[in-house]
């Protein structure tokens, strides 16, 4: 995924020549084919996230699309200041590509885990985040962000996730994609639990309980008409995310739920990582499975919410 | 800490004069700001402003302006007059400092105070975003210039390091960072809350071309920007020495006057009185 989103950036740049790519301090040899053949757009920066963001600021402010990468941990704690206030505060098109998501650098520790990336960034304003499920799903964001008005964060899932977008997926930035119909139970994903939220489905459908499944890989703004419109269908709403449980995509949802569907209330879980800094290591897959972000998990969550 | 009155005449022109004077009237009407900040900084940006940058104040988005970033964006009362005399805005919207509905903001806000390049306040922002905005110029093959004030509490930073590393990897000659050297923040002597010495030397191991001046002598400060930039390929820094509550002989030096919220009748009147006393003693 992360291959696809920077080859993106390069093929943006090449039809573009207002795209800059500001990276800081990545591995060796990323983009090369951009570097060399578009040096004078191509920087890559030091171990100094707060510089580059202001840098790439200041470039946005003068008329460039700043794509900026590096650990998606490091943008969103190190450089919140500068995102906030170089960056978000004058509506700037810099687009902030996070490397790592949620667990992904589960062997890596909790400094690289970016476990609060969507809580940081929501209450900034201007801020658009979009969380990809796949690739398929990365490679119809990109083109869309060029002509993006504003800020935009660009959760990076590990790379090599399996493809669970529907084909024939219509994306548009800030659209919730309705993936599976139907159902007293309506899951909410974003990102990679998208995958998990079908195969739950599955499991549950097999066991006469049908479940919608609604994929928001655009977090901000959150598209409240579509997921009113299936809540309201709904007895039961469960949001999946790979984030701790404050401050991401169920929060969102549970704000939604309690502005608009006050009159008729639904059950509601936050399937997500606990208010904890992670304290395991292992694999993204074993975190996963560890805090409960899974298939089976949501199988039992949803049976338990309808015999309630 | 109150310094006594120097016993050498004032060195301010009638313009610095009446610059600290308006600066008084709008504490008058706001009676709040930081003051020393502002009085340190009257004469770096007077001549920025009057003698050095490049701009269009009925166009203040003229692409091939200078851009100068007050990255100590406290210091804004001192900004605000001078972009007020050079008709960015009118007098009038001076008085409005720090109201609801004003223009202008306790610290500079770009989204709403012509003249204003990016929103400072929080320290440590101005030189990364004046770095983007060199490399731009650069890469437009624009020739405008890109000026960055700050503060010496504000080289605490570590993000103000981090640019300056930037800077001089690009060899940004266009980019030029001025300190408003006067050795006071807002606890007190910065050789004691954190020593910046050997200054010079810092900027020059950051790959900087460096050279130092007195900050309130107009026509030093003339000679020192027209020298600019000191090293073609290099970026430059300029370190002013200045006196924190210039012109004002109670405030100088007087960590106590860095801020304040709750500016009295009794301290509107003395910071009239002592800006009458310091004088001026030549034509601008």
């Amino acid at each position: 995924m992360r291959q696809a989103c920077l080859k993106m950036v390069y093929e943006l740049a090449k039809r573009d020549e207002r795209v800059v790519f500001v990276g800081s301090d990545l591995g060796a040899g990323t983009l090369d084919e951009f570097r060399r053949e578009l040096p004078d757009r191509f920087f890559m920066e030091g171990v100094s996230e707060a510089a580059v963001i202001g840098l790439s600021a200041g470039l946005a402010k003068e008329g460039y699309i700043v794509y900026v990468n590096t650990l998606a941990v490091f943008l969103t704690r190190r450089a919140l200041e500068q995102v906030a206030l170089d960056v978000c505060l004058h509506n700037l098109n810099v687009r902030l590509i996070g490397n790592g998501g949620g667990l992904v650098y589960a062997p890596l520790g909790p400094t690289h885990m970016a476990t609060d990336d969507i809580a940081l960034l929501r209450p900034l304003e201007h801020m658009t985040i979009v969380a990809p499920a796949d690739k398929t799903e990365m490679e119809r964001l990109m083109p869309l962000t060029l002509d993006h008005a504003g800020p935009m964060y660009i959760r990076v899932a590990k790379g090599y996730d399996p493809i669970v977008t529907p084909a024939d997926e219509d994306f548009a930035i800030g659209k919730a994609i309705i993936v599976r119909r139907g159902g007293p139970v309506l899951l909410v994903t974003t990102g990679i639990t998208l995958g998990i939220a079908l195969e739950a489905a599955e499991t549950l459908a097999r066991d006469g309980l049908q479940a919608a499944v609604l994929h928001m890989p655009t977090v901000k703004p959150l598209d409240l008409d579509t997921f009113a419109a299936l809540a309201a269908e709904a007895r039961a709403v469960i949001t999946i995310e790979e984030h701790v449980l404050t401050g991401g995509l169920g929060s969102a949802v549970a704000e939604a739920l309690a502005e608009t569907m006050s009159a008729r209330p639904k059950a509601f879980r936050r399937i997500a990582l606990p208010d904890e800094f992670p304290d395991r290591y292992g694999s993204q897959a074993e975190l996963l499975e560890y805090y409960g972000v899974t298939p089976a998990r949501v199988v039992a969550v949803a049976k338990e919410l309808r015999r309630s | 800490m109150m310094a006594e009155r120097p016993a050498h005449p004032p060195a301010l022109d009638a313009r610095s004069y009446a610059l600290r004077r308006r600066i008084v009237e709008v504490l008058d009407a706001a009676r709040r700001g930081h003051v020393g900040a502002a009085f340190s900084l009257v004469e770096i940006l007077r001549v920025l402003y009057d003698d050095v940058l490049k701009y269009r104040p009925d166009q203040p988005d003229w692409p091939d302006r200078d851009r100068c970033i007050l990255s100590k964006g406290h210091g804004c009362l001192a900004l605000y007059a001078i972009l007020a005399d050079h008709n960015f805005f009118s007098e009038a919207e001076l008085m409005t400092f720090c109201r609801r509905d004003t223009i202008l903001g306790g610290h500079p806000d770009a989204r709403k105070t012509p003249g204003v390049e990016t929103s400072t306040g929080s320290l440590g922002h101005g030189l990364a975003v004046g770095v983007g905005m060199a490399l731009a110029a650069r890469m437009r093959h624009r020739p405008n210039r890109v000026f960055v004030v700050l503060g010496d509490g504000e080289c605490d930073e570590g993000a103000v390091w981090e640019a300056a590393l930037c800077a001089s990897k690009h060899a940004l000659a266009n980019l030029t960072a001025i300190v408003d050297y006067n050795k006071m923040q807002s606890y007190g002597p910065t050789r004691l809350v954190q020593d910046l010495e050997p200054f010079m030397d810092k900027w020059r191991s950051f790959g900087f071309a460096v050279d130092q001046v007195d900050g309130h002598d107009v026509e030093a400060l003339r000679e020192t920007f027209a020298r600019l930039p000191f090293h073609a390929g290099k970026p430059s820094a300029i370190i002013g020495h200045t006196v924190k509550g210039k012109g004002a002989a109670p405030v100088e030096h007087n960590a106590a006057w860095h801020h304040k919220s709750k500016l009295s009748d009794a301290d509107v009147d003395m910071l009239k009185r002592a800006i009458e006393e310091y004088g001026c003693d030549r034509p601008a």
